[in-house]
């Protein structure tokens, strides 16, 4: 099996979609942190979260568009047969973006909207969880679009499954955890980062027993359970994620926060390349393939042309700005 | 409410939503970088407090753009999945390159709106500018994927199927480049009558504000040029749909048959003879097709249609006349913040451009229907075959109804926080 250049737009789109778990989804981790925040530096700790979201969250969120933007444009029909089996999760998930977005705003610029920054954090990495699992399962593949059946066969059925609720809940505690490490190198005091390193030992066990959960019931997803459980690289993935969910720990446990960070994002990364690997060549099993979704090979190309252009002004763009707010302490909100 | 009827009013709802947030995040970057670049070289204090200013009120309305036009991107899927199918290899294209854009423009936004203490002076206003650049990058991209609907090129169809794809045929589509133009001009236009409307109002309560009179002026620096240029432009895009949307042209102008020496109807049935077909064709006497050339249920709403593009020709016209005067009193070297009318006509004009936007934008959507590709696919076979729309389009109404009025009064105490005096 050779890779072709419609396997590689793909690979970028899930470069993308990781990109937007690892750096959007720690955003949403954090209004789940804002939620959860307790104890006598609860303030304390919602004004980190607010200044360390403050500067990247839209540069983050721009990793889901340009998922999105790509998959219309190189893999139509995939985009189609999901849009339609999927509007209901897709449409909660859209307002929980809108309500996330503008309330932290409003919040900080004193408009206050918290607790809907919170719940909307909450709410939307499930659903967006639920509708990667539907996809996982199979349920959007076979649908044939707008087929005569019933209203709750064809646009409920195939996300109100145990399975992607699993998925859901499981993309919630992930982002959860990173928020949480992540926030420890934030933290410029020993009692806040020691605030969120037991918060991020709490969700890393949180995501242990999602996944755990969402293995049981894998065989609602049979491609990717097979792809998880009985793929020649299969064993070499589990190793490879379970070192780095293991360095996470340890590093958690003695301190060493920059490793911890490494780890959990490369933990996280690697779960959603072997959930991509699992379903290889599919695009949305258990029928549509990563071939036979392709746009015509001009498109392919201008697009791959096109990210390439992208990535040149991208990179050292994004490099500048984590360096100027991610680099020192003090952030001024102006 | 049918499903078909439901689909176009929330795609309506949306985008009508996002577009004032777009063309301020177009066009107030440039306001911000033109007030700091001034502080940098003069030092007047009050260049710096309003580039600040200026730059809180942005940072909530480009978030609320950001989220918007996410639900957009969406959106184009979950309500129209059929031609998504079909145009998704064809406008991929500057839809992907907008998505870069975006990046560029919410990176060095983020160092524009928290870096002022974190980055040198100089890369501050860089930042500024990048922000500006490819604010107006963006824009311009996603009016190519809209111009390509109105005209669409780059493929051949047999039996119905795309073939001989071609994006870059379909990026340089002829409405491209008077739709870019225009809309640039109009978020210019829009945001720059914008803010010097409501500081010339501020102003007539307080003469001496130097603040209101140095956010003034800069005001019109960007949105006077802007609205003086936009008739010309818009005569460009006329012709264009004259040429290529004869119907549209028919039903912007409400001319029921066809013929030569063709009026304008500027209302109350006032027309001005002939000047249709001059404006159009540049030839008093040419032949301009009207809307008996198709069959009935090929029409768009004419009224709508009509009344839209009134509206905004009408505003135009307002706008580039209070433009001019403004180049008047300047080349006369007057001082605007003396002229008690003219500060009332710039106060006036505060909401003018924003409605010409989406009058013109009803003019042109509500025009090509019955196709959502023109003369290609029809808007009615391309809706998602799900039912029960209304459901959310009643959501996402209710969502932006509430966010407009947070927005609003987010945005009013920041104007009513502005100094008394300075
Ligand atoms: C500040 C805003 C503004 C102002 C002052 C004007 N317009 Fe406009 N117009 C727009 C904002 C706009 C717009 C919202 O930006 C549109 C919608 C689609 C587009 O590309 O631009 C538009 C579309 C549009 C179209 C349709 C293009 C198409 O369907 O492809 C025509 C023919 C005109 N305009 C003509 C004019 C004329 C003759 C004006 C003279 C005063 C004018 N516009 C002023
Ligand atoms: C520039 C990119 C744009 C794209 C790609 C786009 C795309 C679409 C699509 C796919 C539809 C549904 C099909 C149809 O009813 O024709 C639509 C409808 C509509 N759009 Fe646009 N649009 C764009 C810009 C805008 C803007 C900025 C407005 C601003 C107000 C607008 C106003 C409308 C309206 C009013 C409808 C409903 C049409 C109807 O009710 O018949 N569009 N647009
Ligand atoms: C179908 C039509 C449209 C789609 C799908 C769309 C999509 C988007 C998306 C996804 C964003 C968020 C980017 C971010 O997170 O930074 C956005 C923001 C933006 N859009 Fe749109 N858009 C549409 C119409 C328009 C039109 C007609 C214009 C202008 C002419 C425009 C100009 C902008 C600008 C300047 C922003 C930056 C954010 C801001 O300024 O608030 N968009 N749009």
């Amino acid at each position: 099996m050779s890779l072709s250049l419609a396997d590689a737009l793909a690979g970028i789109i899930l470069v993308a979609l990781t990109a937007y778990v690892l750096l959007g989804g720690a955003d949403f981790g954090g209004g789940v942190w804002d939620l959860l925040a307790t104890g006598p530096r609860k303030a304390r700790q919602r004004d980190l979260i607010a200044h360390a979201i403050g500067p990247v969250w839209e540069a983050n969120h721009v990793w889901l568009i340009l998922a999105v933007v790509l998959l219309f444009t190189c893999f139509p029909p995939a985009f189609a047969r999901m849009a339609i089996a999927l509007h209901v999760p897709l449409t909660l998930m859209l307002i929980g973006v809108v309500l996330r977005g503008s309330a932290f705003v409003f919040q900080s610029y004193g408009g206050g909207g918290g607790r809907v920054f919170a719940i909307a954090s909450l709410v939307t990495p499930v659903l967006l969880g639920i509708a990667v699992g539907a996809v996982a399962s199979g349920a959007v593949g076979e649908l044939g679009a707008g087929s005569g059946e019933q209203f709750y066969g064809v646009y409920i059925a195939p996300w109100l499954k145990p399975f992607a609720f699993a998925v859901g809940f499981f993309a919630l505690a992930c982002f959860a955890f990173l928020a949480a490490v992540y926030l420890t190198l934030e933290a410029r005091d020993r009692e806040l980062q020691e605030d969120f390193r037991r918060r991020a030992i709490g969700a890393g066990v949180a995501v242990f027993v999602t996944a755990a959960l969402g293995l049981v019931l894998s065989p609602h997803a049979p491609l990717v359970e097979r792809g998880l459980l009985a793929a020649p690289w299969a064993v070499a993935l589990h190793v490879l994620t379970g070192c780095a969910a293991v360095t996470a720990f340890s590093a958690l446990w003695t301190r060493r926060y920059r490793t911890a960070r490494v780890a959990a994002a490369a933990q996280v990364a690697l779960i959603l390349w072997g959930w991509g690997l699992a379903q290889y060549p599919y695009l949305l099993p258990p029928d549509l393939t990563i071939a036979a979704a392709a746009a015509p090979r001009v498109t392919l190309e201008l697009a791959l042309g096109a990210v390439c252009l992208g990535a040149i002004v991208l990179f050292p763009s994004l490099y500048y700005l984590l360096k100027v707010f991610k680099g020192s302490s003090g952030v001024s909100v102006p | 409410m049918s499903d078909l009827l439901a689909a176009r009013s929330q795609m309506a709802v949306s985008l009508a939503f996002h577009i004032v947030f777009a063309v301020i995040g177009i066009a107030m970057p440039l306001l911000m970088v033109v007030a700091e670049r001034r502080w940098q070289r003069t030092r007047d204090p009050v260049y710096l407090d309003l580039a600040k200013r200026w730059a809180r009120g942005t940072a909530i309305l480009f978030a609320v753009g950001a989220v918007s036009g996410t639900v957009l991107s969406f959106e184009l899927g979950l309500l129209w999945p059929k031609f998504m199918e079909v145009a998704g290899p064809l406008i991929g294209m500057p839809f992907s390159l907008e998505g870069f854009a975006f990046f560029t423009e919410a990176i060095f936004l983020g160092i524009y709106l928290y870096g002022w203490e974190k980055v040198s002076p100089r890369a501050h206003l860089l930042a500024g500018v990048l922000v500006a650049v490819s604010g107006a990058a963006s824009g311009i991209f996603v009016v190519i994927a809209n111009a390509w609907m109105n005209t669409p090129t780059g493929f051949t169809l047999i039996d119905g199927k795309f073939a001989d794809i071609d994006p870059i045929a379909a990026m340089l589509n002829p409405a491209a480049f008077p739709q870019t133009l225009h809309m640039t001009l109009a978020a210019y236009a829009a945001t720059g009558f914008g803010v010097a409307g409501i500081h010339a109002f501020l102003l007539l309560k307080n003469r001496t504000s130097a603040f209101h009179r140095h956010a003034l002026a800069i005001g019109l620096l960007v949105g006077a040029p802007a609205a003086v240029l936009q008739p010309l432009a818009g005569d460009v895009a006329a012709r264009h749909v004259a040429r290529y949307q004869p119907l549209k042209l028919a039903a912007m102008e409400a001319l029921y048959e066809t013929r030569a020496c063709a009026p304008i109807k500027i209302g109350l049935g006032i027309e001005i003879p002939c000047a249709l077909s001059l404006l159009a064709f540049r030839d008093p006497n040419a032949v301009v097709k009207g809307l008996d050339t198709a069959p009935r249920e090929e029409w768009p709403n004419v009224p709508l249609v009509h009344l839209s593009f009134q509206v905004m020709v009408a505003l135009g016209t307002y706008l580039a006349l209070v433009g001019l005067w403004a180049g008047w009193l300047v080349w006369r070297k007057r001082d605007f913040a003396a002229q008690r009318r003219f500060l009332w006509g710039v106060a006036i004009a505060t909401p003018c451009g924003f409605i010409a936007t989406e009058a013109g934008w009803m003019a042109t959507e509500l025009g090509r229907q019955p196709w959502v590709i023109f003369g290609v696919l029809k808007t009615a076979d391309a809706v998602t075959p799900m039912p029960g729309l209304v459901v959310p389009f009643t959501l996402f109404t209710l969502l932006y109804c509430a966010l407009g009025a947070i927005v609003a009064w987010l945005l009013y105490r920041q104007i009513v926080r502005s100094p008394r005096s300075a």
